[in-house]
């Protein structure tokens, strides 16, 4: 067990720049947008008092942010960003050539609305948006797990040779102060080790050719490796969270499962509604109702089996998702009838950042009828 | 294959029989012996030199999307500064970008701005063969005025595009980089010389070099060269630096070629030669390409006072 732990209160913008400091990637690409610029501006605070070694470009665009990641992690150099909304819509262009060209960036996520409307605050489009490119994606419900991600997912992308985004909802946990156990820079920097690229442009004596055209004979075969290594990360994600687990005495796996064991109902949900989900869950037992949350930890890849394990016995299921997609069944809720066979109840909830009470998650769970929308 | 083939760093590409492509990335790339990294916006060198399994390129190579040149090119620098101050590879490693028109005046245009204004050590080539030509002639910035191309096509309400091409040389010279030249495949020593002492100066370096295109400028294939010198010779491509700020013209013609003798060679201007477009028409391309040229040597005089 470690004990050289110390407790301070950050939110969890600062919390994921701390990690970046503590990671001190080789180079870092930044460009403001609200509400991730917390972490950035953290982080570059660390560079000018010369606390990191990492170069940072500041680039003037989020395509710039991650076309310069794409260069620097090709070159074998240890490379992150950090979007939000519209950033990570205006890179969307590079960013499934990130996952083909196997270079392990990671990206903290302040998630974010989508316009239009424009709204700077908290909801899941910008992740939903992004979902099918061959990134990782954990999601985070309080700001320590957002900190402990950025670990998890250095490790998970240099294993799997994939890009890793690290979401945690804009606003509420983004710049929501909480007490947060960090852990100590050492023991940080012995749990990710030294990146050892493969392929990369730095290696002259054995010139590689990046981004080939690849015509109809062998452009299928490049975006199929990308599928059977996203097969492979649900084993690299536990082994690595095992190992973290040694570190911090936190336990993670890609579902939390939160006093579902006899649960007739279960609510189905990511990141920061998962905190006054557990509240209601905990209060509603206290009246005797056996209910339960399934937090969904990685989203991508989606992780069906351990899914369906945890809500085997289960008849009603509740899906909330916080984006709403248009002309279709919601994403996450689509996801879960996938993966358990059984029909469920879909809401869509907080867009643009909208405030969801204890009120409304325990009329979800008592009620009879499942509103569509929770506005 | 001789020995001497074997030291190439860029091999045979398919680019159609003509092309200078291959002229313009040998030129650069022996132009030092320092180790290179090369990044490419998409285009005709691209799409001609990676076509996989095989590449042309025997030195580190990427590519990944249309617009971002010269963001690649600033994360490759980044790397090579953090990488080299760990000891884990040279600081002499030396990164050229290689973009078209379009991949430069246009859908590249802000990434080099920044890649430019930042400061990062490395050289952009622009090859320019003034318009999009890998999707078959498409009007691009670095269109001339008068050329037919697939989106300003002539017909009787049009002569072809209908504005001069943007000045990206002064653009660039507006972001302070230390050095930035013309050059042209037809002045092959002027363009060597201009590369290497490129690769000597420190900090963003910009090449825009002349690279004509047989099939869609439609001129014979053993032309190319002739059409490239007589594009400088006619004033059309004008060669001159600009150090520290400084202009410096590499290149007078003696005589001065007509415009109409250029575009003549030329099926893409042969619509100018009408009836109803050659006294309006060329008259006011030639006017301008003139006072260019005369605003480039007020320049290059004002400086050297």
């Amino acid at each position: 067990m470690n004990t050289k732990t110390k407790k301070i209160a950050l939110t969890g913008g600062y919390a994921v720049g701390e990690a970046m400091r503590q990671i001190n990637p080789d180079v870092v690409a930044m460009y403001p947008i609200t509400p991730q610029t917390p972490i950035i501006e953290y982080f570059a605070k660390q560079k000018a008092n010369g606390r990191v070694k990492t170069e940072v470009v500041t680039v003037e665009s989020e395509h710039s942010a991650m076309s310069a990641c794409i260069g620097s992690a090709a070159c074998g150099a240890r490379t992150m960003t950090a979007s939000s909304s519209q950033g990570i819509m205006y890179m969307f262009e590079v960013l499934p050539v990130v996952s083909s060209m196997r270079l392990p960036i990671v990206m903290a996520v302040s998630n974010r609305a989508i316009s239009g409307p424009i709204n700077i605050h908290g909801d899941h489009s910008d992740a939903m948006v992004m979902r099918d490119l061959g990134w990782v994606q954990l999601f985070a419900e309080t700001a320590q797990e957002a900190y402990d991600n950025m670990f998890i997912a250095t490790k998970i992308a240099e294993k799997a040779f994939l890009p890793v985004a690290t979401n945690m909802d804009g606003f509420f946990v983004s710049h929501s102060v909480e007490n947060i156990e960090l852990l100590e820079d050492k023991i940080i920097q012995h749990f990710i080790g030294e990146y050892i690229p493969r392929d990369n442009l730095f290696d002259f004596e054995h010139p590689k050719t990046f981004g080939p055209v690849a015509l109809p004979n062998a452009y299928f075969e490049f975006r199929k490796q990308v599928q059977d290594t996203m097969n492979e990360v649900p084993a690299i994600f536990q082994e690595v969270a095992d190992q973290f687990a040694k570190i911090s005495n936190r336990e993670y796996s890609f579902v939390e499962e939160y006093r579902t064991e006899d649960a007739n109902k279960v609510i189905v949900a990511m990141g920061s509604v998962c905190g006054t989900i557990k509240d209601t869950v905990d209060n509603l037992r206290d009246d005797g109702e056996n209910i339960g949350l399934l937090k969904i930890r990685m989203f991508r890849p989606f992780p069906y089996e351990a899914v369906k394990k945890a809500l085997r016995g289960v008849s009603n299921i509740i899906v909330m998702d916080r984006n709403l997609a248009f002309g279709t069944k919601q994403i996450l809720a689509t996801e879960i009838e996938h993966a358990t066979g059984k029909e469920v109840k879909s809401v869509v909830y907080g867009l643009g950042g909208r405030d969801v009470f204890e009120k409304q998650i325990e009329e979800l769970f008592t009620n009879k009828e499942v509103p569509e929308y929770l506005m | 294959m001789t020995n001497k083939n074997k030291k190439q760093k860029f091999t045979a590409a398919t680019t159609c029989a003509g092309c200078p492509i291959g002229v313009v990335v040998r030129t650069v790339l022996d132009a030092t012996d320092d180790p290179i990294v090369v990044t490419n916006a998409t285009g005709c060198m691209e799409v001609t030199s990676t076509i996989y399994p095989n590449t042309s390129w025997r030195i580190p190579y990427i590519h990944s999307v249309f617009g971002n040149a010269g963001a690649t090119a600033s994360g490759i620098e980044a790397a090579v500064k953090s990488l080299s101050k760990q000891k884990k590879v040279s600081k002499k490693v030396k990164v050229i970008a290689f973009g078209g028109d379009g991949g430069t005046y246009d859908i590249g245009f802000q990434a080099l701005s920044g890649a430019l204004e930042r400061g990062h050590d490395f050289l952009y080539v622009c090859y320019d063969n003034g318009a999009y030509m890998n999707t078959g002639n498409q009007r691009s910035g670095g269109t001339p005025m008068g050329a037919s191309t697939q989106t300003t096509p002539f017909g009787k309400e049009s002569f072809g595009k209908e504005r001069r091409r943007k000045d990206i040389m002064a653009i660039v010279a507006g972001h302070h980089v230390p050095y930035l030249a013309t050059a042209n495949i037809g002045f092959l020593q002027d363009f060597k010389d201009k590369v290497k002492k490129a690769l000597k100066i420190k900090g963003p370096k910009f090449i825009l070099v002349f690279s004509p295109c047989v099939a869609l400028w439609k001129f014979p294939p053993s032309k190319t060269f002739d059409v490239a010198k007589l594009g400088t010779e006619a004033n059309f491509w004008p060669l001159y630096e600009v150090e520290n700020g400084k202009y410096k013209l590499s290149y007078e013609p003696k005589e001065r070629k007509s415009i109409e003798e250029f575009y003549g060679m030329q099926g893409r201007f042969k619509h100018i030669f009408r009836d109803e477009n050659k006294d309006s028409i060329l008259k006011k391309i030639q006017t301008e390409i003139d006072n260019d040229f005369e605003r480039i040597k007020a320049t290059v005089k004002a400086h050297k006072d």
